[in-house]
């Protein structure tokens, strides 16, 4: 797909901005993010960023739904698609619905960043970042309110829309770098208990960087066995049994290890309650969702367009490793007393459900007609989770004393006879992550348990299935908290949100239940996405 | 007539009902919620009664509906009932107004079953009638599903209502039995799920996937995969009904809950263990069920005698009542798994009769123990002289529920025990055993609590006889009881279509009807021949 240019003459770059402008927008909104953090005066500074993050998105969300409607058909209608920006930019399909799902999300981050009711009049965000916890300088700055929240979200987000998008290894490392680097700073700017913030930014940092140098190793290793860093040109090389198998298998484990550390999958899972508790929660809710999305949408094109021929090799890894993470995720999340660790270790666990749908990967002559595919359950498991994920964390930001935000399990008690509604709507959630049919949960479960039984993964199934009944226990001991114990008098109440965390909620736990009962346009959609260009 | 959507109607109006009675106001002392749950109750009742006057005997799934729901999964919603479907949801919609109007006071603020329960006062008395209801549609959507992965999600849904009708209203420790009773269902169903997942890929192979039921039907499975998708099925309806050595979860859910909840938990879901292993184990795979039969019926005579057993020893009624019922589930159980046409009557049949029985039973101990302050037998004596009628209608069912003959119990246990000795002389011996053991902890349980010089234990002042509510709800029950104990031909003619269709499905004949002339062992050899 690159362009050699054969003499001197320079060649018009072929960069394809008709498909690619919804990232371009997402982008430029937060370049002018930071120049309106530079001049605008500081009282003005919330409504604009605020407007002007909200409206990126919206337009952005808009044009992937007129980008997707206009990809070209390839390979007699089995996929949809076009590279752009010579062949860095994978355009197809699958692209377009993480790209969707990502801005969703996104939306879902920026009403609840927004949020400065619960706080009386100011954000959940620190007024001042660089002043120390404790000091003078902290108190004096109290009252302000941080925007600079919103540019980092809109680049966390391009970065975000980029990973899945890559077409090639470097582009897909600049975007694990475009993502990350602003979560790193998004955790550490919690209002409320800094310190704890500020460690969960650090250790968040230092491991990130750790798995950041193993995803480049990676980087070199296989260019070195390819002689390409694009994945088309590493799927040849694959399938032509050409160079040093070694450098293959451990280029590719390299790379594996990086994105297994952003999916939180074991045994790279130990940043994520700490980074989960510490930071703030809307934040958290964000992150949760939205990194776990892109993160797997690269995963899949790295395993399904560069290794997918060399299947036999990595489908083995991640059998194992699907498997460690439900186990050590279930067995962590059992033990937990604060809401945010445990919605962390069962946010491990489902990294091992998708897992299980990634290993189901089959080739398409193995596929009968009308049978789901691997791609497709795990994007519809991505939506499903996603959405339910970020409403629970938006229902945790709600429950509070008169310290902040209370994540004590224990503190929820009677949470059910004095708050039904948020306590119901905090129900769902559980019950839709623990997969009970009629919630989306248990629709989503379904997808990636068939395309891993289909694919004869049935030990993984079966560990998934057991991992799932003992989920089941820590999701209802909450529900037993909030609904079967008295309120006591130092129990939680619930702060009356705004209508934006409001709406969050709303939409996320309509969503939960009607993709549980309807689940049938998303799995479409899914569908009509089609397969992975090359 | 027949394209009338019957079923839907059926699940639609108690969950209607349910909304309404949990949005109502209270109002005064809680009347109005209650008036409604029950009146919702009766339509579905009266409903349903009309519905099977339009059924045809012999005429296999009827009012059916079908409409593809997940195309991507190939799940329908695809409705209808048989004989055996028809009977479960005709117990349903029998059973539940019966409970409504036999807990009219049981969940309202500070009242308490026992004198040292925690008298809860903020307790949600409307939730309690709306669960009832919600639990009421979702078994009427389990047992008229003839679509695998519908059936799965109602399966797994009833669930929720009954889990909040065990944590909320009950006994002190029901945080914990409600929680245990949830895992143990849980962890089956999720077992189940990868068997439906199973048939999902099973029936991807042989061409578009589908979970109708009668598509499943229709493919041939391949023996050595039968067994697998058997034991997922298995796991999650042996924890259901309950069989030996999963049935821990079933004396603790009874001793904490309510009297009403008990009564929907074993008398409607519990049948869904049995209804499952029917239509599901041995509807859809008939390999599967043979090869596992010797351990099931192992299985099954284990539960009898050693609920039974265990039954003899407890102090407590309501735990006695549970452990009484995984005895009589493994009766039904060995009836279906017996593979002839009488045991698989007289296990339906004992379905029915069992729900009846048991819910009378649960029922009139509710009264007995409210009235008491206490569920142990041993602080108890004398009712029967201060409470005649109470006394009276307890031996009754009492006596239903040992299966003396006149009482409709009796026909279903006999013909159990005659398959069973059909079956293997010893297994038959085994069973007779739990007439003799059911009689006793029953009748012991009567003369200890009942009978005696004067009245002992707590909450004197407040043992007066039934009043007319308590009464009209076991009226029914009574009724019902002895009809079928005298006349239960119209129950058999419903069912004996339905089992001939399935042990033809499974591919078995019943032995030689004379147990003379065949050969030595007449139940031995049916597995293997086709």
């Amino acid at each position: 797909m690159i362009a050699l240019a054969t003499n001197d003459s320079f060649v018009t770059p072929h960069i394809a901005y008709g498909s690619l402008w919804p990232i371009l927008v997402i982008f430029g909104a937060a370049c002018v993010g930071v120049l309106v953090e530079a001049f605008l005066p500081r009282q003005w500074r919330y409504v604009a960023q605020f407007g002007l993050t909200l409206g990126a998105m919206v337009v952005a969300l808009v044009g992937v739904g007129f980008v997707a409607n206009g990809l070209p058909e390839l390979g007699g209608g089995a996929a949809r698609g076009l590279f752009g920006s010579e062949g860095t930019v994978a355009l197809d399909g699958p692209t377009m619905f993480m790209w969707g799902l990502v801005l969703v999300f996104g939306l879902g981050g920026v009403l609840l960043f927004a949020e400065r009711h619960v706080e009386g009049g100011v954000s959940a965000f620190a007024g001042q970042a660089a002043a120390l916890p404790g000091t003078e300088s902290e108190r004096r700055t109290q009252a302000l309110d941080h925007t600079e929240v919103y540019p980092l979200l809109l680049f966390a987000v391009g970065g975000m829309m980029l990973f899945p998008a890559s077409g090639d290894l470097l582009t897909m490392f600049v975007a694990l770098e475009v993502l990350s680097l602003p979560l790193y700073l998004l955790s550490g700017l919690a209002r409320r208990r800094r310190l704890l913030s500020q460690e969960a930014a650090m250790k968040y940092f230092l491991l990130g960087a750790f798995s950041s140098g193993f995803f480049l190793y990676g980087v070199a290793l296989i260019y070195g066995y390819a002689g390409s860093m694009d994945f088309g040109a590493i799927n040849e090389a694959v399938s032509n049994n050409a160079g040093n198998q070694t450098l293959l298998v451990i280029g590719m484990g390299m790379l594996t290890v990086g994105l297994l550390f952003k999916v939180g999958a074991a045994p790279f899972q130990a940043w994520m309650p700490d980074v989960y508790q510490g930071a703030p929660t809307a934040v958290t809710a964000f992150m949760a969702a939205a990194t776990k999305a892109a993160a797997f949408g690269a995963m899949l094109r790295l395993f399904y367009v560069a290794f997918g021929s060399a299947r036999w090799t990595w489908q083995p890894m991640l059998w194992v490793i699907a498997i460690l993470t439900m186990v050590v995720g279930t067995v962590l999340a059992l033990v937990q007393s604060d809401m945010k660790r445990m919605l962390a270790y069962s946010s491990v666990a489902h990294t091992g459900f998708l897992l299980t749908g990634v290993l189901g990967l089959q080739g398409s002559d193995e596929i009968h007609p009308g049978q789901i595919t691997s791609l497709q359950a795990v994007m519809f498991y991505l939506v499903t989770y996603g959405l339910t994920t970020l409403g629970a964390f938006a229902v945790t930001a709600l429950v509070r004393d008169s310290a902040g935000e209370q994540s004590t399990i224990l503190r929820w008690a009677g949470l059910g006879k004095h708050s039904p509604v948020v306590a119901g709507v905090f129900a769902l959630f559980l019950l839709g992550m623990a997969g009970i049919p009629l919630t989306s949960g248990f629709t989503g479960k379904w997808a990636v348990f068939e395309v891993a039984l289909a694919a004869g993964a049935w030990p993984v199934v079966i560990v998934a299935v057991l991992a799932s009944a003992a989920a089941a226990f820590f999701y209802v001991r909450v529900i037993v908290v909030m609904y079967f114990h008295e309120p006591e008098s130092d129990s939680a109440y619930v702060a009356h949100p705004s209508v934006l965390t409001a709406t969050t909620v709303g939409v996320t736990a309509a969503a939960t239940v009607a993709l549980g009962i309807l689940p049938g346009p998303v799995l479409d959609l899914a569908r009509t996405a089609g397969e992975f260009i090359r | 007539m027949n394209d009338f959507p019957w079923l839907t109607i059926l699940i639609v109006i108690p969950l209607l009902g349910a909304v309404a009675t949990a949005a109502l106001p209270a109002g005064h002392r809680l009347e109005l919620p209650k008036q409604v749950a029950l009146g919702t109750s009766v339509l579905t009742l009266a409903l349903s009664v009309v519905m099977s006057f339009g059924y045809e005997l012999d005429g296999g799934f009827q009012f059916t509906e079908d409409h593809t729901w997940i195309k991507a999964f190939g799940a329908h919603y695809a409705l209808g009932v048989d004989g055996l479907g028809l009977l479960m949801v005709l117990l349903t919609t029998v059973l539940v107004p019966i409970v409504i109007g036999a807990s009219w006071y049981d969940a309202d603020p500070g009242a308490t079953l026992k004198l040292d329960d925690e008298a809860s006062t903020t307790r949600h008395t409307k939730a309690f009638f709306a669960w009832a209801l919600a639990l009421e549609a979702l078994s009427i959507a389990v047992f008229s599903a003839t679509d695998v992965f519908l059936f799965y999600v109602a399966f797994e849904a009833t669930l929720i209502p009954a889990y909040f009708l065990v944590g909320g209203f009950g006994g002190n420790l029901r945080r914990k039995a409600a929680v245990k009773f949830l895992i143990y269902q849980l962890a089956g169903g999720l077992v189940m799920l990868a068997s439906v997942i199973g048939l999902y890929v099973v029936s991807a192979g042989r061409g578009t996937p589908s979970y109708l039921f009668t598509d499943l039907q229709g493919i041939t499975i391949d023996p050595g995969t039968q067994k697998w998708l058997f034991i997922g099925f298995f796991v999650a309806f042996a924890i259901k009904a309950p069989l030996f050595p999963v049935h821990t979860w079933l004396p603790d859910t009874t001793e904490q809950a309510t009297t009403g909840t008990s009564v929907l938990l074993v008398c409607i879901l519990d049948k869904i263990g049995a209804y499952g292993m029917l239509r599901f184990c041995l509807g859809l795979l008939p390999d599967g069920s043979q090869w596992a039969t010797p351990v099931v019926i192992t299985l099954a005579v284990i539960s009898i005698v050693y609920g039974s057993l265990v039954a003899l020893g407890q102090d407590d009624i309501l735990r006695l009542f549970g452990f009484m019922s995984v005895s009589h589930f493994g009766l039904i159980v060995l009836g279906i798994f017996l593979l002839t046409s009488q045991g698989g009557s007289g296990a339906v049949l004992y379905m029915v009769n069992h729900g009846l029985s048991t819910a009378a039973l649960f029922l009139v101990a509710g009264f007995l123990i409210k009235r008491r302050g206490t569920a142990s037998i041993r602080a108890m004596g004398g009712v029967e002289k201060v409470a005649p009628v109470l006394g009276g209608l307890f031996l009754v069912f009492c006596l239903a529920a040992l299966s003396l003959p006149g009482l409709s119990p009796f026909v279903s246990e006999i013909l159990v025990i005659i398959a069973a000795f059909q079956h293997q002389w010893w297994v038959g011996a085994i069973v007779v055993t739990v007439i003799v053991t059911t009689a006793w902890y029953l009748l012991w349980m009567y003369q200890r609590t009942m009978t005696g010089p004067e009245l002992i234990g707590g909450r004197a002042a407040e043992t007066r006889d039934l009043d007319r509510r308590e009464v009209g709800t076991l009226a029914p029950l009574f009724v019902g009881l002895i009809v079928f104990g005298f006349f239960p031909m119209p129950l058999l003619k419903v069912i004996n279509p339905f089992v001939d269709d399935t042990l033809q499905h499974v591919g078995v004949h019943d032995p030689a009807p004379t147990v003379a002339i065949a050969p030595a062992q007449p139940g031995s050899t049916q597995g293997g021949q086709q």
